[in-house]
Formats: C-alpha cells, structure tokens, sequence
C-alpha cells in the first residue's frame, strides 16, 4: 500500500498500524474495511484499555471500600469527565451512559415522554430516521395517544426546512431528528432546526450515532437538549454510550430502570432516588467497556476530530467522484451537506449480490436497509449498497471497491 | 476475482436471475402469499393454483437478489405438476442442503435445485435461497388464515 501523507498532516499508513483488525487477508484479499457506519474497527489502545481494567484494575463502582473498586471507579468517573470535554457538556451530571443510542431515544421516550406527552400532542421526526429514532416514538405514541409526524426531504436526501418548520406547532413537544443520516450521509441543518424549534419552547433530541466518528460535536454551540450517541462506531466497544441531556430537563424526568446504584435509600414504604446521573444509571454499568470509550475518544482526540473530518471529506469526494464514472450506478443520497457515507444501487443487480461479492476480494460494504427502511421506501428500492468511510480509509481502498464493482458489473453482464 | 463466487453464482443462476421463469400474476390462484425476509427486506409474492393435492400452476412476482430470484424461479419450475407431498419432500431437503445439516449432500435428489447447493457455504445467504420454499410451505399449509410468512420466526 502506498504511503499516504494528507496535507493536513493525517499519516494513515501509520495509524493504520493502530488497528489490527484491518491487517488480515479475506478470501485471500487484503480486507478493505469500508462498514464503518455499521460499525468501526478498535484500535489497540481500546483493546488495551479493556485488557488493563480487567487485568489491573476491576471490580464493581461506586459501592466498594477496597482499592480495586476505588480504581475502577476512578476509571470509570475518568471516563463520564473525557466524554463531557470530548461534547463539551457543561457539567458531568448531564453524562448518562447507556448501551448506546438505541437505549438513549428509549430512554428519553419512557422517562421524558411519557411522563409529560398526551392525547393529541406531537412528536417531529424527519423522513430520514434510523429505526430507532422511529419505533421509540411510534411506542410513546400507543402509549400516551401523542401522534408522530415526520418532516419531508427532496430526492437529494436533504430536510426540507421550510416544510419543517411548518410542521413545529403549538402541539409540538419534542423533536427527535438524525444529526446525520445513516443510510443517506446527509447532514442536516441541526442548528436551525434547533432554532426553530426553541423559538416555540420545543426540546430537540438529536440521534448523533453517525455524526459523533465524524465531526466535532459541541452540545451547548448546538444547544440541543439531548444528544444520543454509540461508543462503537467512534472506536470504542460495542454495548457503551451515552445520553447527554440538559441538566434542567434531566433533573425534571423520572427514572426509568429501578435498581442499584440509582436510589438513595429504599424503604419498602418507598425509596428515593439518587441524584444525577446515576438515577438513570440503575445496576452495574459496563464498566469496562465505559472506560474503554474514554480510551477511543483520548485516541481520536490525540488526532484531531477536524484532521479526520478533512480526510473523510477527501475520501468522500474522491469515493463519489469515481462511482459517478461507473455505468448503471445511481447515489442514493446526494445532500450538498454529507458526511462519509456512500450508498449506491446498480442497474439489475440487487445489493446483496454487490455485497456478497465483493467480499470475495477482502471488501466489507453493507448491503441492505440500513434499519432505514422508510428511506428505501422513498427511493423505491429494497435495499442499497453502502460504503462508509472512517479515519483509517484510504484512496487506494476507493479504488479497489470502484475497481471491484467493475468487475462484478462484467460478471452480471 | 471469483473462483469461489462460481459455486454460487452458477451460469444457470443468472440465467434465472435474468430471465425469472413463471413471474407473473396468477389471477386464479388458489392461494397467494407474501414471503418476507425482514433481515434484507426482500419480498415475493408466491401465487399457486392446486387441484386436489397437485400443484397445477404456481408463479411469482417481488424483487430479491440474484439468489433469491433464481431460486424462486427454479422452484416454480420444479414444482409444476408435483403433488404437495412431493414439494414437501423436495423443500425439507432442500433446506437440510442450503442450511449444511446434511453432511452426506444427495445432490442427485435435488435435480437442477443443485446449483443452489453452494449457498451453504455462504451463511449470509442461506435465507435469499429458502424464501420461496418457506413461502410455498406456508401456502400448502391447511390453515388459510395464513397470508404472510417471513423467515425470521
């Protein structure tokens, strides 16, 4: 492989040399690992991470009086304070970890909706969501009576503000909306639509699974309410993430899971609940896997967010550039605003086909609905291949898929 | 590239891809059924039109990978004319080969079905080529309530 030296300075050979994952032979192919938005590759100093805790450092937090539970809690608050600086979150009460997005909007959903939504309120989302940023509404919707509405997009991939803001009314409690899109790429104008709904007293959960590997995230310059994100696609384990949400709303919404560690004392008459963030925290967390997602964001950090950014970018536009070229391509998803993501479909040739063979020359794309199933919809396709881009993606690795996809278009003519 | 993929992706598996035999409505149908794969979103409408236990016509539409359709095709192909045992049969066999529980793989049983053989020994796509054999099962099954199957139970 070539050694590739960005202008801003990113050496991805070198940090290649980070992740061992990337470095083995599929189907006798050296693996071009281009799932990202699925799901990123750990770099050895995450896997270290959750060596060390478990050979050094574990035991259960925030009960024991013993050293090992002291340390382990001292890594595990160390964590919730990297994340906090990572968001730039005013305080670490506002850090609640969770499994990971999913869990978050659920838990935004049960605690702070359910607890203030009815009959005859709205919930906004937009045509883009993933899954999980629906069937939590769709949930909260049987359960108080509240209806779900969902903001249009142009056949670009990109919200249709105007249409948006016609969609905020007086009966509007909460907006819930992708920072950025998983099956499309598309970023949406969060600060607007934050303005926008703020100018009628509306909260604004933003789902930042995708945009959080990709961007800068500052919660307060967006002044979102809540922001959801996964510790696995920024480099972290899988089964980690965290819900930030502003301290005022958190503080209002009643717990959601009941059990250890989120009370402050139980009586059988009644039990009273611990404060932030631990009220929402109830059992033992996943501890090593939560100062592991310390790790990953020291990782990322020690690079630079924007350093990344910039070379996705560049992939981004080098990667679309050559599949504009290929005969019987079609983008799905082609938002002036986009982070690194490339979905596609081929002429007569379904997804899963593209997927399965491509793998036999080491490339991993995701080929399916992305959990965005409303999305393919809106396309009138059953599925879309997808290839997304993470920090340690090279140009040389956008011209193998090109040149694979070549290929299989000859094997399917 | 794709020596392995061959095992797959026989000739005779485009030819069906390309050209799906029996893709088309059935108006007469006896019954017709939705299959889905929610894993991948695929979808087939299965139509058959029994006489007694013999399968006089059976056809299909949707839109699936090149496994999937061609699978479907074949199928229809193959159970033209058999009784409802018969196509039991074929699918329970059918479905020991692509899921590997058959170890001793009798592919002579499975006639032309055998090029989908190689599935097998791509996990992945073992539903792409039982979508329309579940689809069938469930449209001989006694109970009419049944309008829909998918593969995820």
């Amino acid at each position: 492989m070539s050694h590739v030296m960005r202008p801003d300075g990113l050496d991805v050979l070198r940090l290649r040399q980070d992740f061992p994952a990337l470095h083995q032979y599929i189907n006798g192919h050296q693996l071009v690992y281009l799932d990202n938005a699925a799901s990123s590759q750990k770099p050895k100093a995450v896997i270290d991470a959750i060596t060390h805790v478990y050979e050094h450092d574990y035991a259960n937090v925030h009960r024991g009086v013993h050293t090992l539970s002291q340390r382990a809690t001292d890594l595990f608050e160390g964590a919730r304070a990297k994340v906090r600086a990572y968001i730039n979150a005013r305080k670490i009460e506002e850090i609640i970890f969770v499994r990971g997005a999913t869990e978050a909007i659920n838990l935004v959903a049960q605690s702070y909706g359910r607890s203030r939504l009815q009959a005859g309120d709205e919930i906004l989302i937009t045509a883009m969501e993933h899954h999980s940023n629906i069937v939590p509404w769709q949930m909260l919707c049987e359960q108080t009576g509240a209806t779900l509405k969902v903001a249009p997009m142009s056949q670009q991939g990109e919200l249709l503000l105007d249409a948006y803001a016609d969609l905020l009314s007086e009966r509007t409690r909460l907006v819930a909306v992708t920072h950025m899109s998983n099956a499309l790429g598309t970023l949406n104008p969060v600060k607007d639509m934050i303005a926008l709904a703020h100018a009628r007293d509306i909260p604004v959960l933003l789902d930042g699974a995708q945009a959080i590997p990709h961007m800068a995230v500052d919660v307060q310059e967006l002044d979102c309410d809540f922001y959801a994100f996964s510790g696995h696609k920024i480099y972290a384990p899988s089964g980690i993430g965290v819900l930030y949400g502003k301290e005022v709303l958190l503080k209002a919404m009643p717990p959601w899971q009941g059990g250890g560690d989120m009370i402050r004392q139980v009586r059988f008459e009644r039990s009273e609940y611990a404060g932030l963030p631990y009220r929402f925290e109830a059992g033992t967390p996943n501890i090593a896997d939560t100062i592991a997602l310390g790790a990953a964001l020291d990782y990322v950090q020690a690079i630079g967010i924007d350093v990344i950014s910039a070379h996705e970018a560049d992939l981004l536009a080098y990667a679309t550039h050559k599949a504009e070229q290929v005969d019987g391509l079609t983008l799905i998803g082609t938002a002036k605003h986009k982070g690194a993501i490339l979905s596609f479909t081929l002429d007569r040739i379904h997804p899963h086909d593209i997927g399965t063979i491509l793998d036999q020359v080491g490339i991993a794309i995701r080929a399916g609905h992305h959990c965005a199933m409303p999305v393919m919809d809106f396309y009138h396709v059953p599925a879309t291949a997808r290839a997304s881009f993470a920090l340690y993606n090279t140009r040389e690795e956008v011209d193998k898929l090109i040149d694979g996809i070549e290929e299989l278009i000859e094997v399917f003519r | 590239m794709l020596e392995h993929i061959r095992d797959l992706y026989q000739e005779v598996v485009f030819d069906h891809n390309r050209n799906p035999r029996n893709f088309r409505v059935m108006e007469d149908a006896t019954r017709t059924i939705e299959g889905f794969n929610p894993l991948c979103g695929d979808r087939i409408t299965l139509y058959v039109k029994q006489e007694g236990d013999v399968i006089k016509d059976v056809s299909f539409q949707g839109q699936g990978c090149a496994i999937s359709t061609a699978s479907a095709s074949l199928m229809t192909e193959i159970v033209k004319g058999q009784t409802e045992a018969q196509a039991h049969e074929l699918f329970e066999l059918f479905h020991r080969i692509t899921t590997g529980q058959d170890d001793h793989v009798n592919l002579e049983g499975l006639g032309k079905l055998a090029v989908l053989a190689g599935v097998r020994t791509f996990p992945a796509r073992v539903k792409c080529a039982t979508l329309a054999w579940h689809s069938l099962e469930a449209a001989l099954k006694e109970d009419a309530e049944v309008a829909s199957v998918t593969t995820e139970e």
